[in-house]
């Protein structure tokens, strides 16, 4: 480690004496929980791993949720869609580091390590740390999706679904699909030192890592030798500053180069700031109110819909969400593909609201409202937010009674079959696909127990489309599809759709080729400082 | 002076055991589970639930896992983070060394402001040094240390651009850890600058941690020292023609000490409290931090684990100011 250090030291103070070397600073949010990108969920933690260090099978586009080759050059897909041959790229240097050097490039057999160890109960690298486990693996359903991942020859891979999936290539480009090292590993397990895996990670990304000390810094440093285009700046240094008040001093002060998530408040400020500028980007993600749909009177969709149109929706995004926000009238934002503009939102209409719930028999009706007791991407106050409705609500004659529980709470109560009122809540994406929204979040699958569908609503008309969708390879037929099934959330209106939250990120005037990522990843081989 | 030592350490065993049996219930009190937690809005089927609680652990009876802490405990294994899969111990000792050289500095400062303080303004009683000073510190006491380490980042660190924003040194320098205190290793490390840098990043947080403490310490040693001065042998060593310096610096100081000693004393568990505010503001990364994170986060072995250290540090702490008495008052020392 000390031998690293000195390494690491003297390339830094070479870079102090030359004058071209950059060094960009970020001020990031939270701590990674560690390198290795499979077994962790949070996002800060894989702007610390998976984006710098590694690669994967498939990539976005930088700026887009787009997928293109990454570390295979090329695939072809069986007519039935349930085999993906991958060409992988050759020529693709590891990392290396004090105590590794590799002796090979990157290599199919990397492709099945990768893997299988995650798959693999039996792998000997699946436990490599007690307690692991594969959160983004066995969420996103590879468990009963892959049927097998074969080596053809050093750079040819096949995997076999037990079923078509059109969502895989985009599956295969998130952070927990990122491609490990077997020879490192190997080498690790000769050593004793498996933890290493996660602590001092090795990989074919852009930057190199470099050292982490625990809550305060990240470094890492340029990989000179990187397949694709390398990054521009020679070192990137994370500083881990959980506050977003101070985030914005140390901007302000120079300290660092560009922050992520600034507080609502502190917006227009940085947008009068000479020395800052503040880039916007519509979020990809959706926050709502989910009626309990198996329950009188909100099983009856008339209900639903006089209840949606009692709420003026844009009281909300300009009171709560100081305009940083899209009015929402899909559950999926418009930066996504097959996002249906034709859909009309239900208008604000108190008036045609109390007639409808008089039309369809229901007087004196309480109901409550669930918000959360913490501030998410999509929803700054979810308090505030209810209070709103609860004001709106009692114009039309409904009383409405706000409750909220402990976080962890809130999320399993909240699921509970026969749960009383209509729960607050919302979905950022995971790889830019309407499945990841649609299915995860309103199909009949997802209604039971363990699902994320908090309408409990199954509509077999809905939930048909989107599994067409999902075996279907055609992106143009997939969009009809998804299509056609907003129109019928929109007629069923389990939710009551409120908005898509901005997301800011404010930079140093110096700084250009930052991308923003509509999956809210901060990626940074692009960037460059002017000196 | 040996038996003193003996006693007070008997009493730390049934004091420690019933930290254990808070540090391990006070997390699992908190509704919601770390199962869920990571799960998030996606939701666990109850299937997977019941499967990673198996894992970690949590799907054995309360009491069993008490005694499984206990065991392991005793064996010196306080398990591992849920979160970064990390030995918790390992976790403590990389992040500590910052704490204390934080919590050191400020207790320094409190101490060496705090009391000078308060005997000036129980030796000028009813002066405007004793009004403004106590004012002062009772507006100190009621900070709120997060408003308060914001305001001075913005005034000194934004406006007048005096000390860096956050962290513990410039992000220029870069040396391998050593002792884990930044400004012994700074030195050691030889670069030049990085001591100062370290002093001046030091300096923003001392100040904000220092506040209560400074406050309490000026207000105990004012009333200890104006309760002392009222004493008969006092007034009998002024009565003797004994110089002003010598009655207050010997006579009536020393003996006003002992309460102002369990005061500072008393102050460490304030620091651990005001530590986690401060350590959260300025990006430092010590065990405060550590500790709200792992709360937030329901990792219970790092909850439990840290809480014990932390209550075992107060203790420690508290058994040699109980011992410092001795030091200064033989009465106690002879007992």
């Amino acid at each position: 480690m000390k031998t690293l250090f000195v390494l690491a030291s003297a390339a830094l103070a070479m870079t102090a004496v030359t004058a071209q070397a950059k060094t960009f600073v970020y001020c990031s949010e939270a701590s990674p929980e560690g390198f290795d990108p499979a077994p962790y969920t949070a996002g800060g933690t894989f702007d610390a791993s998976a984006h710098p260090i590694f690669n994967r099978l498939t990539e976005f586009k930088k700026g887009t949720t787009e997928v293109e080759p990454g570390l295979a050059e090329s695939w072809e897909v069986s007519e039935d869609g349930t085999e993906y041959t991958f060409k992988l790229r050759q020529g693709v240097k590891w990392h290396s580091n004090e105590t590794f050097t590799p002796t090979r490039d990157f290599n199919a057999d990397d492709v099945i390590f990768s893997y299988d160890r995650q798959g693999n109960a039996e792998n000997p690298w699946h436990q490599y740390i007690p307690g692991i486990t594969y959160e983004y693996y066995t969420s996103m359903a590879m468990p009963d999706l892959i049927k097998s991942v074969e080596k053809i020859d050093d750079y040819t891979v096949k995997f076999t679904l037990n079923q078509p999936e059109a969502p895989f290539l985009a599956n295969i480009a998130m952070p927990f699909a990122s491609i490990v090292s077997k020879e490192y590993a190997d080498a690790l397990d000769a050593a004793g030192t498996r933890e290493d895996l996660n602590n001092l990670p090795i990989g074919t990304g852009p930057f190199k890592f470099v050292a982490y000390q625990k809550d305060a810094v990240i470094r890492y440093t340029k990989n000179t030798e990187y397949w694709g285009t390398p990054a521009i700046i020679d070192d990137l240094i994370f500083a881990i500053t959980p506050d977003a008040a101070v985030r914005l001093q140390k901007l302000k002060a120079g300290e660092c180069h560009l922050m992520p998530y600034p507080a609502p408040a502190d917006i227009e400020a940085i947008r009068t700031d000479p020395n800052l500028t503040l880039e916007e980007q519509a979020g990809l993600n959706v926050g709502y109110l989910a009626y309990n749909t198996t329950q009188a009177p909100f099983d009856n969709p008339v209900v639903r819909k006089a209840l949606n149109m009692a709420i003026d929706k844009n009281a909300i995004v300009d009171a709560v969400f100081q305009g940083a926000a899209l009015p929402a009238k899909n559950p999926i934002p418009p930066t996504m593909w097959s996002y249906n503009d034709a859909v009309e939102d239900d208008a604000y209409d108190p008036e045609a609201a109390k007639a409808m719930l008089e039309e369809a028999g229901v007087t004196d009706l309480s109901m409550k409202i669930w918000a959360m007791p913490v501030q998410r991407p999509y929803m700054p106050n979810a308090r505030r937010t209810a209070e709103l409705m609860q004001e709106d609500l009692a114009q039309v004659g409904v009383e409405v009674e706000i409750i909220s529980y402990e976080w962890g709470e809130y999320l399993a109560k909240s699921m509970e079959a026969g749960r009383d009122g209509a729960v607050m809540l919302g979905w950022t994406g995971d790889n830019g696909d309407p499945d990841n929204f649609l299915s995860v979040l309103l199909s009949c699958d997802s209604a039971g127990e363990g699902g994320a569908n908090r309408a409990f609503w199954c509509n077999e008309e809905f939930s048909a489309l989107l599994k067409d969708a999902k075996v279907t390879a055609d992106p143009a037929e997939r969009t009809a599809l998804y299509e056609q099934a907003q129109v019928i959330f929109k007629e069923q209106a389990p939710w009551f759709t409120i908005a898509h939250s901005t997301q800011y990120v404010p930079m140093s005037n110096k700084v250009s080729g930052f991308k923003m990522s509509p999956l809210g990843d901060f990626t940074f081989e692009t960037v460059d400082i002017a000196e | 002076m040996v038996r003193l030592i003996l006693s007070k350490l008997l009493y730390l065993v049934p004091t420690f055991l019933g930290i254990t049996i808070i540090a391990f219930s006070f997390v699992r009190i908190l509704p919601g589970d770390p199962v869920l937690l990571m799960a998030g809005e996606r939701g666990v089927t109850p299937e997977r639930h019941a499967e990673l609680s198996a894992q970690l652990g949590y799907d054995k009876s309360v009491v069993l896992q008490y005694f499984d802490f206990l065991w392991r405990l005793l064996q010196g294994d306080l398990g591992h983070s849920l979160v970064t899969k990390k030995p918790v111990m390992d976790e403590f000792l990389a992040l500590f060394p910052a704490t204390v050289e934080l919590g050191l500095c400020a207790i320094l400062l409190a101490t060496l402001i705090g009391v000078p303080v308060g005997v000036l303004a129980a030796i000028k009683r009813g002066s405007w040094f004793d009004q403004v000073s106590m004012t002062t510190a009772l507006v100190g006491f009621s900070m709120p240390i997060f408003w308060w380490g914001l305001l001075l980042i913005i005034f000194f660190s934004g406006i007048l651009g005096w000390t860096p924003v956050s962290g513990r040194i410039s992000l220029m320098y870069y040396f391998p850890d050593v002792t884990g205190f930044m400004l012994i290793d700074s030195l050691l490390s030889g670069q030049s600058g990085a001591f100062t840098s370290a002093v001046r990043h030091l300096i923003l947080p001392s100040v904000v941690l220092a506040t209560i403490p400074l406050a309490v310490i000026a207000r105990q040693t004012r009333s200890a020292m104006l309760e002392v001065m009222g004493e008969d042998y006092v007034r009998t060593a002024r009565a003797k023609g004994m110089p002003s310096r010598r009655v207050i610096g010997v006579h009536a100081l020393r003996n006003a000490m002992i309460p102002v000693i369990t005061t500072i004393g008393l102050q460490v568990g304030v620091l651990m409290a005001g530590a986690i505010l401060t350590e959260t503001i300025f990006s430092w990364p010590g065990i405060g931090k550590w500790m709200i994170d792992s709360i937030a986060r329901r990792d219970y072995p790092v909850v439990q684990s840290g809480l014990l250290l932390v209550a075992a540090l107060v203790m420690i702490v508290n058994l040699l100011v109980d011992l410092t008495y001795g030091l200064i008052n033989p009465r106690i020392r002879n007992k």
